[in-house]
């Protein structure tokens, strides 16, 4: 029996038995100048890990713990894209950080960490389960925050995250507790048989609201974002990029999954919120990054905007809700890994730099990236024919039909104002004077082949999707039906 | 007709822009020679393809002809056809790309990077014409901002980030409310096929009962409402009078050879907008809405035409013009009768020539003296015959004289107008009045006189490739004027198809609420 259920989770079991040898491993021989190698071999563990859950399964459910761990399609794909994305980020941060001295061996660890954290989250069918996974996450993404231990701003990152992280751990629990109250139960499976249509008692709504609040934090939807700019800005760069993918994607995932395993039922009820919650980050992250100059906070708003599309998908209460939010998201993580391997690539004399405005008349000194640059703005902004506007349109026809057409009207208003914040950056690379102080001409190596990959995929993606869209759906329908 | 003819003509240009950004290195003059040329021998190869369409097509057959399919992601199609409606339109931009990237021989400045904008612009708007599928339309529609935002950003004059970004977000505001409207009719429908299809959105019937919204009647329903939100996209494209602003702005700050596309082109997707999707897929909508574009394009040709009247910037004047010349197109279309959409067909393909004439002769100048200002000439015909004779071909052809193209459009508009609403035609008519004001006078400020400015006395006329360029245009301009049944046999039959359609979706929907009335 015992052995059934160890079969189950057995692709975090290997994660977290790889990420304890490695630490076991790196202490006990060289340390620090081990990390370079154990970053890929992290890198290579996540994609075989990726390529296993992907094959494993066949669109079956497998229930493990009594409940406690679902393995379905939908969390299959969260894993899949959650495996990919950071090991994307991990061999991303190699070479920067190796250059600024950052390349320490628990910075892998921490992320494998993490990343089994993730899993759990979005395979959770129980509250305690999704606590535990939540927490193995936050705390292995607090202490990567700070990983700049004498940078007051990498310092200052971490710990707002921490104290606000653990703001919102405390609501989340405080809100399962009300709902552990009301229904008796911990398991998802118990509580959707509690919260029916019509008799669902006041503490479990209560409850409800706060589990929502906790995670909308996770997701940094407004208004629980305003740890997102500081945490995105402080961090350093490839710390950004992986809170920017991997995270959003379980946090978007067990967003879902309790939304729709534990109170599938009462679905007029949060969707409400969740369509408020959606509205609130599309107008508030557009509007609030027009005035960035930093491209740091500008990518940190930005991920507040789409977020709020995500939720678009989420609010809609419909299996194609959950499939339009699916879609959004992997296409979402792809177009942020590309931005920020060019983010990365941005160094003036050596140093790291942020401020858009040193873009001056890059696509002159730099035309080949200025130009696939060019691609993902245009694809963050949701303009046709780059597969982000694909994103934006599964997620309308999501709202519409789930008789939502204030949200979906309300989205594509947002996404004009978002426009202008994109061009911007386009101003800047194209249509500005040349200047003597451009930015380092350097060779890129994995962050050009990120950059290059991720622009190529955004156009030629438009004619099937690689397929996405159709595991998608299937994913969609395990969770919801 | 099982042929894959539209998606070679369409992808063409794409392909040799590819070409241009994978294989061509450096941007030394070598370099640029080698990219124009390769441009060139690309559009025009893509105009002689284009013929063979135009050949093959078969006008008394109101179906899509050429009809290319490929199924796609979420049940959409790749569907690509043409009909009556959209042909000419077809034919109008792969015949103008070729002179566009001719009269853009002398750009020197990253020449490379400008004529793949032109390449994928071109493939953009073919797809835009050609397209079957309401989102494929959407796609080509919108990514077309992104090439003209870089042209005018990039080869644009001195306001040029202004003008880009007012341009970028003008437009892409208005048609992201037709995305909405767009999701809502796959919805409704099922479908995002525009026409032929088992279910098609040309013949599905968009509910139209009225209902309330936060208290206000709202008269014609759904199909209102939807109208309303592709009118948004389309009449900002048109542009229509008040949301023309953009368009002065981006013509005076655009290359001459974005000056061409926008006007000749680019403009015309608003009309051909309304005539695929406003008023055949919601009548009731447009009906409900006729009376006030009717007086909005009545608005439109006086006000911008005494606009045009006091303008300084040549560019500025010819662009008013345009939004004047828009208006009839406007009235036609919402005349809603043969002559109405005969008429507005006929004139945009003809201002696609004159106004793209018009521009190029600024750019003649332009070259030469680096201002757009017309106190800064007088007397070019002494130094300029040729041009002189060109300029004034093509500014009385905008004045809408017989005998050349300007003046058929304009009278099948007016006189489709005089039979739906008399004031309208009464108010418009004295704008072709206003238009022979700012054109002559116009004329009279920049060609007439004596030769007195110390500035213009080394100018030198139109070069050879000048006038080739401008050649082509004077012919079709003589020859539509002449005789514009060559334009009128091939829209005939789909417009008259069109245009029944329109009256017995209207009529049936009169009966439906009539039969609603009677059983209350």
């Amino acid at each position: 029996m015992i052995s059934a259920d160890l079969n189950i989770i057995l692709p975090e079991i290997v994660l977290a038995g790889f990420a304890l040898l490695g630490l076991l491993g790196a202490v006990y021989t060289s340390k620090d100048k081990a990390a370079g190698v154990l970053v890929w071999v992290t890198a290579v563990v996540m994609v075989l890990l990726a390529g296993w859950v992907a094959m494993s399964g066949d669109g079956s459910t497998n229930i493990a713990f009594h409940g406690m761990f679902i393995d379905d399609s939908f969390a299959r794909f969260a894993k899949v894209a959650i495996l990919l994305s950071a090991a994307a980020v991990l061999v991303m941060s190699e070479s920067y950080m190796k250059l600024r001295g950052l390349l320490r061996f628990e910075y892998p660890i921490l992320v494998s960490l993490a990343v089994v954290g993730m899993m759990v989250m979005v395979s959770a069918g129980d509250l305690m389960a999704l606590y535990m996974g939540l927490e193995l996450q936050s705390l292995a993404l607090y202490v990567v925050a700070s990983l700049r231990r004498d940078s007051v701003k990498s310092t200052e990152a971490g710990l707002k995250y921490f104290v606000l992280g653990a703001l919102s751990s405390g609501l989340l629990l405080y809100g399962a507790s009300l709902v552990y109250g009301y229904a008796g139960t911990t398991a998802f499976a118990g509580i959707i048989t509690t919260a029916q249509t019509g008799e669902t008692s006041l503490g479990l709504l209560f409850g409800l609201v706060f589990l929502i609040s906790g995670l909308a934090f996770k997701v940094s939807a407004v208004p629980f974002h305003m740890w997102t700019p500081d945490v995105y800005e402080g961090a350093p760069t490839p710390i950004a990029a992986f809170f920017a993918t991997a995270p959003k994607v379980a946090a978007m995932g067990l967003f879902a999954r309790v939304m729709h395993d534990a109170f599938g039922q009462i679905v007029s009820d949060w969707s409400q919120i969740v369509a408020l919650l959606s509205v609130l980050s599309m107008f508030f992250g557009s509007v609030a990054a027009i005035g960035q100059t930093n491209i740091k906070r500008l990518m940190a708003f930005s991920s507040i905007a789409h977020m709020g599309y995500a939720l678009m998908g989420l609010a809609a209460g419909t299996a194609f809700g959950v499939q339009a939010m699916l879609v959004y998201m992997a296409i979402y993580v792809t177009m942020n890994l590309g931005t920020f391997a060019f983010i990365l690539l941005m160094q003036k004399d050596g140093a790291p730099v942020t401020d858009i405005t040193l873009l001056n008349m890059y696509a002159k000194t730099n035309p080949g990236r200025a130009l696939a640059m060019l691609v993902l703005l245009f694809s963050l902004a949701g303009v046709p024919p780059m597969l982000g506007f694909f994103g934006k349109f599964y997620v309308l026809r999501a709202a519409y039909d789930a008789n939502m057409a204030w949200l979906a009207v309300a989205g594509v208003i947002a996404s004009v104002i978002g426009a202008y914040y994109y061009l911007r950056i386009v101003f800047y690379m194209y249509f500005g004077e040349e200047r003597s102080d451009t930015l380092d001409h350097q060779n890129g190596g994995v962050l050009t082949v990120v950059l290059m990959a991720s622009a190529v995929i955004m156009i030629v993606g438009i004619a099937n999707m690689f397929g996405v869209e159709g595991m998608a759906a299937s994913a969609a329908a395990s969770l919801v039906n | 007709m099982d042929t894959h003819l539209l998606s070679i003509i369409t992808f063409i240009p794409a392909f040799a822009a590819l070409i241009l950004a994978v294989f061509l290195r450096g941007d030394d003059a070598a370099a640029g020679r080698n990219a124009k040329w390769l441009a060139f021998i690309t559009t025009t190869v893509t105009f002689l393809i284009s013929l063979f369409v135009l050949f093959d097509f078969d006008p008394s057959n109101t179906d899509f002809q050429f009809v290319d399919e490929a199924d796609w992601l979420l049940g959409l199609k790749y569907r690509l056809g043409v009909d009556g409606i959209s042909i000419l339109f077809v034919m109008l931009t792969t015949f103008m790309m070729p002179l566009v990237i001719a009269a853009s021989w002398n750009v020197e400045h990253r020449v490379k990077e400008y004529m793949i904008a032109f390449l994928l612009l071109e493939t953009l708007m073919l797809g835009v014409f050609m397209a079957l599928d309401l989102v494929l339309f959407y796609l080509f529609f919108e990514a077309g901002l992104i090439p003209m935002f870089l042209i005018i950003g990039i080869w644009g004059g001195k306001e040029r980030i202004y003008a880009s970004f007012k341009f970028f977000l003008y437009t892409f505001l208005g048609s992201v409310l037709m995305l909405v409207a767009m999701v809502a009719m796959f919805t409704e429908a099922g479908t995002t096929c525009i026409g032929g299809c088992e279910i098609s959105l040309l013949t599905h019937n968009f509910g139209s009962e009225n209902f309330e919204l936060l208290g206000i009647q709202i008269v014609g329903g759904m199909q209102t409402l939807m109208f309303l939100a592709f009118f948004a996209s389309f009449a900002v494209k048109m542009p229509m009078w008040p949301v023309h602003t953009w368009l002065p702005d981006a013509h005076v700050q655009a290359p001459t050879a974005g000056s061409v596309v926008l006007a000749a082109i680019l403009l015309k997707m608003g009309g051909y907008g309304f005539l695929r999707f406003s008023l055949p897929m919601f009548p009731v909508g447009a009906e409900v809405m006729t009376p006030l574009i009717l007086w909005m394009s009545a608005i439109a040709i006086v006000y911008t035409s005494l606009v045009a009247l006091v303008q300084q910037d040549m560019k500025k004047l010819i662009a008013y013009s345009s939004v004047a010349h828009m208006g009839f197109v406007t009235m036609g279309i919402f005349a809603a009768n043969q002559q109405g959409v005969d008429g507005a067909i006929f004139q945009m393909i003809s201002h696609g020539f004159i106004s793209g004439a018009l521009f190029l002769s600024v750019g003649v100048i332009y070259d030469r003296m680096h201002t757009r200002d017309i106190d800064a000439y007088g007397g070019l015909v002494n130094r300029m015959p040729a041009y002189a004779l060109v300029f004034m071909f093509f500014t009385m052809a905008n004045v809408g004289l017989p005998g050349t193209s300007g003046f058929v459009g304009e009278f099948l508009t007016l006189m489709a107008t005089f039979q739906v609403n008399t004031w309208v035609a009464a108010v418009a008519t004295t704008g072709v009045i206003f238009s022979a004001a700012y054109a002559l006078w116009l004329y009279r400020r920049v060609v007439m006189g004596d030769l007195i400015k110390e500035s213009l006395k080394a100018i030198t006329d139109m070069t050879a490739r000048e006038k080739w360029i401008i050649a082509p245009l004077v012919a079709m301009t003589l020859i539509l004027g002449v005789y514009p049944a060559l334009v009128l046999d091939m829209i005939g039959p789909s417009v008259a198809a069109l245009v029944d359609n329109y009256d017995m979706a209207l009529e049936a929907a009169e009966a439906a609420v009539q039969t609603a009335d009677a059983s209350h």
